[in-house]
């Protein structure tokens, strides 16, 4: 296993966590309450991780240290799946089944629809003419 | 301060073990069902039981509980990724096992939070 691969993650899950920190610190959900925070961060990270996988698995197919740092880094680490399951309990424990149902179901439908979203975007930009590589061959074109 | 350094130090571990961890299983055990997702966010989950259950029962500092809770838990689960595999399984037509990966997930996710806390308060 490549250290510089290992130390694209890394860095890439320390930026990624320490968003989804942040993100909880400036918008506090009280405990009884729908998580909207998590929910928000995980569904958004689904998006992007779609779009961006589309890119690089579906368009580029290359190794390098994207995928590593974005995807497996930032965006694993930005959402999360513990803080979903620890909240649904609590809800549940609190008695609130309707709050629980709405955070566990609410959040895998609007996640997967997320995903959907993310792949059918990256799947169209992708397929333009000249698709994603227009500007880089553009670029090579230059004297 | 110290506490937000704690938490980005952590989530960079917890996101070189997920790697590191669905790596081997994948090397293990290759297959359309997702093992090593499903792994990392049950054990995850069971971590993050524990901690709380540590925390409100045997006073594991609440610093100490945001560090392992938001950062390393937090970073070693991922939703994207397990959202990701759900929507590329049916894509491929195996629904099925896209159906069996997400209920399992959720109920051993839950019962995993679950005996985790138990298991921290004991």
């Amino acid at each position: 296993m490549h250290g510089r691969v290992l130390a694209a993650v890394a860095l890439g899950g320390l930026l990624g966590g320490t968003a989804r920190y942040g993100l909880a610190l400036a918008f506090p959900t009280p405990a009884g309450s729908f998580p909207l925070t998590t929910f928000a961060v995980n569904v958004s990270g689904a998006f992007l991780l779609a779009l961006l996988l589309v890119y690089l698995v579906e368009v580029r197919q290359r190794a390098g240290y994207a995928r590593p740092f974005a995807a497996v880094g930032f965006l694993g680490s930005y959402t999360t799946y513990s803080t979903w399951m620890f909240d649904t309990d609590r809800l549940l424990g609190g008695g609130d089944h309707t709050l629980a149902l709405l955070n566990v179901l609410g959040s895998l439908l609007a996640g997967l629809a997320a995903t959907v979203l993310g792949l059918a975007v990256g799947r169209r930009v992708t397929a333009r003419p000249g698709g994603p590589h227009r500007f880089r061959s553009r670029f090579r074109r230059m004297p | 301060m110290i506490t937000l350094l704690g938490v980005g130090a952590a989530a960079a571990l917890g996101a070189v073990a997920r790697y590191v961890l669905d790596q081997y299983v994948q090397y293990l055990r290759p297959g359309a069902f997702p093992r090593g997702t499903w792994l990392i966010n049950i054990t995850g989950s069971f971590v993050l039981g524990l901690a709380v259950g540590l925390a409100a029962r045997h006073g594991l500092p609440e610093q100490v509980l945001t560090i392992v809770g938001a950062g390393f838990c937090g970073a070693y689960t991922t939703f994207s990724t397990f959202s990701y595999e759900l929507v590329r399984l049916c894509e491929r037509g195996r629904a099925g096992t896209s159906l069996l990966y997400g209920a399992s997930s959720l109920a051993a996710g839950l019962a995993a939070v679950v005996a985790g806390f138990a298991v921290g308060t004991l």
